[in-house]
């Protein structure tokens, strides 16, 4: 029973193709798997609004939404009925676009921010069964989309002729352009290790059980650097505090997007949560197991709950830090992705052949675990060396 | 010719004549980011996958950003008056076609071509990685060392030489000439504790 339960859009999608002639099904069922992502995730874009405005006021001693409700009754929903006016709102706006503006690039730059993304889930693999495209170079497929998301920032931020928007374009892309590269290298042990670029082959290696525990990578040394270095990185790429330089508030209005309104302000906001989400699903694939289930006596859970549930736990985790920790500077950032996390990325990876190499004993945990505090503990007491870290002081406040 | 292929290879000629063609910089690069695009399109269709996505990544993920910045870098964004075809172009164009038909003839007539052309070869990305890691490991090493040697030389470029300041270097230039403004002077610590003391 739980079998069919966690086969049910396989099995309800062969269903529907059975009523359909032979030489239309590739389409259908291509138009069934996108139609089923662009209802799903762009949903959940939704609750997530309503529960980051909320979480974030819970983290800062206020209440948030609390007032949307079913009209004409007093039944509130908690405020969680606030997306639907807040979608409402930024459909029936005006569309302001300035007049030095660049029209036709100023209304491609949404258009295109959103389109690299959605083309991004196709590859991930939400549960057994359940991936819209299999492709032999899932992960290079990726990464490839994710980075035509930077000529949509560039495009927005040029076209709308604004020194801010400029200014946020331009240390978007420095940012994105610079956490890539920990990006893709982290994920390289994972390739290293499974042998293969297919996000299906990666999350079928992790799927083992020992003593009842997954053998999930981030149980292991370099699949635990890899994971935080990833989950540090993907932070970055999806422009989320605590390096939201491209969009500051404070500083730069909104950054790229200071100069839209209406629609496609909302498809700017969409295409970066939807980015977030995207990336998210291929750290789990990649370190957390995919759909696996983390103990084998909890199996019978069907394996797309598993992948949303973990996905909403990494965005919780994601608000929480945008609640709480405060913005980088820009050499601070860049330092970060240069100093830090490019080398310790790079022995991450010596250390994966390593421990492909040592075979399944284990003195493998005890020599890969000891290389990689080796290396953080001289990096970091390198870098802090010449760092005057200590008191702040302050000349005229005091 | 299916049409698939017709469609990816117009929007692509299209995309690469705005390129040629457009007035302002950034429009131009614009659209050579989409000729790449539809060139990375033309591998999917054979079905090379790891070529196409390679490209993509490269080209359109790195390469036009480079070329975005350089012209934002190096130019004023007005658009330029001057007509855009130079007054020279039906020459060029009779000498690029001459040249690109004596190539063509000279490929298609000589004999390292195979005469029938033989079934496409599977090609996963497991068989390139181990053609790499194997058979062409050499080449590989050699390319990245070049690069890096490359990718050095342009760090030692861009550096400051050591010991100078960056007055000296030329990065600022203050007219030391000049009578400093009053405005310019650092504010003494009397100056502003000296009220409430």
């Amino acid at each position: 029973m739980f079998e069919k339960l966690d086969q049910i859009f396989v099995t309800l999608k062969h269903l529907v193709l059975g009523y359909v002639p032979e030489a239309l099904q590739p389409l259908v069922s291509a138009v069934l798997s996108v139609t089923l992502i662009l209802s799903v995730f762009p949903g959940i874009f939704a609750i997530v609004t309503i529960f980051e405005r909320k979480g974030i006021g819970r983290i800062q001693n206020r209440y948030g939404p609390n007032r949307v409700g079913i009209p004409f009754t007093n039944i509130r929903l908690c405020g969680f009925g606030q997306f639907i006016p807040d979608g409402i709102k930024s459909l029936t706006k005006e569309d302001i676009v300035p007049r030095a503006a660049d029209r036709v690039v100023h209304f491609l730059a949404p258009i295109v921010m959103l389109i690299p993304v959605l083309l991004a889930y196709a590859v991930l693999p939400f549960g057994r069964n359940m991936t819209v495209a299999d492709f032999d170079a899932g992960l290079l497929f990726f990464f490839a989309v994710g980075g035509a998301v930077e000529i949509s920032v560039f495009m927005a931020g040029w076209s709308s002729r604004n020194k801010y928007s400029l200014l946020g374009a331009m240390r978007a892309i420095a940012q994105m352009v610079s956490y890539e590269i920990p990006l893709i290298l982290s994920a390289v042990t994972v390739v290293m290790i499974v042998g293969s670029l297919k996000l299906v082959d990666i999350v079928a290696a992790q799927n083992h059980y020992t003593f009842g525990i997954a053998h999930w990578y981030v149980f292991t040394p370099w699949g635990f650097v890899g994971c935080i270095l990833f989950f540090i990185a993907s932070l970055a790429e999806s422009n989320r505090s605590p390096f939201d330089l491209p969009e500051a508030e404070s500083e730069i209005i909104a950054g790229y997007f200071t100069e839209y309104s209406g629609f496609k302000f909302a498809l700017f906001f969409l295409g970066e949560y939807l980015g977030m989400f995207a990336i998210i699903g291929l750290g789990i694939t990649l370190f957390l197991g995919g759909w696996t289930s983390p103990v084998s006596f909890l199996t019978w859970i069907p394996s797309y709950v598993w992948f949303v549930t973990k996905m909403i736990a990494i965005v919780f985790v994601f608000i929480w830090i945008r609640a709480t920790l405060p913005r980088l500077r820009m050499d601070q950032l860049m330092n970060l992705a240069w100093k830090l996390m490019l080398p310790l990325a790079l022995i991450n990876i010596v250390v994966a052949g390593i421990w492909h190499f040592m075979g399944p004993d284990w003195q493998r945990w005890l020599v890969c675990a000891a290389i990689i505090f080796g290396a953080y503990l001289v990096l970091g007491r390198g870098l802090m060396r010449h760092q005057k870290l200590g008191k702040r002081t302050y000349r005229y406040a005091e | 010719m299916s049409l698939p292929f017709l469609i990816i290879a117009f929007v692509t000629l299209f995309a690469a004549a705005a390129a040629m063609s457009l007035r302002n910089l950034v429009h131009c690069s614009l659209a050579f980011v989409v000729a790449f695009a539809g060139l990375a399109a033309l591998y999917l269709n054979l079905d090379a996958q790891f070529v196409g996505f390679a490209q993509i990544l490269v080209y359109v993920g790195a390469i036009a950003i480079l070329i975005v910045f350089a012209i934002l870098l190096t130019r004023s964004g007005d658009t330029p008056n001057e007509a855009v075809l130079a007054p020279g172009w039906f020459y060029g164009i009779a000498v690029s076609a001459a040249v690109f038909t004596l190539l063509g003839w000279a490929v298609l007539s000589s004999s390292a071509l195979p005469k029938e052309v033989s079934s496409a070869p599977q090609t996963t990305v497991k068989n390139i990685g181990e053609a790499l890691m194997n058979k062409y490991v050499l080449p590989l090493e050699i390319i990245g060392l070049l690069l890096t040697a490359a990718m050095i030389g342009a760090v030692i470029i861009a550096l400051r030489e050591p010991g100078k300041t960056k007055m000296e270097a030329g990065e600022l230039k203050i007219d030391k000439t000049a009578p400093p403004s009053s405005i310019l002077h650092p504010p003494s610590s009397t100056a502003l504790t000296g009220g409430h003391s």
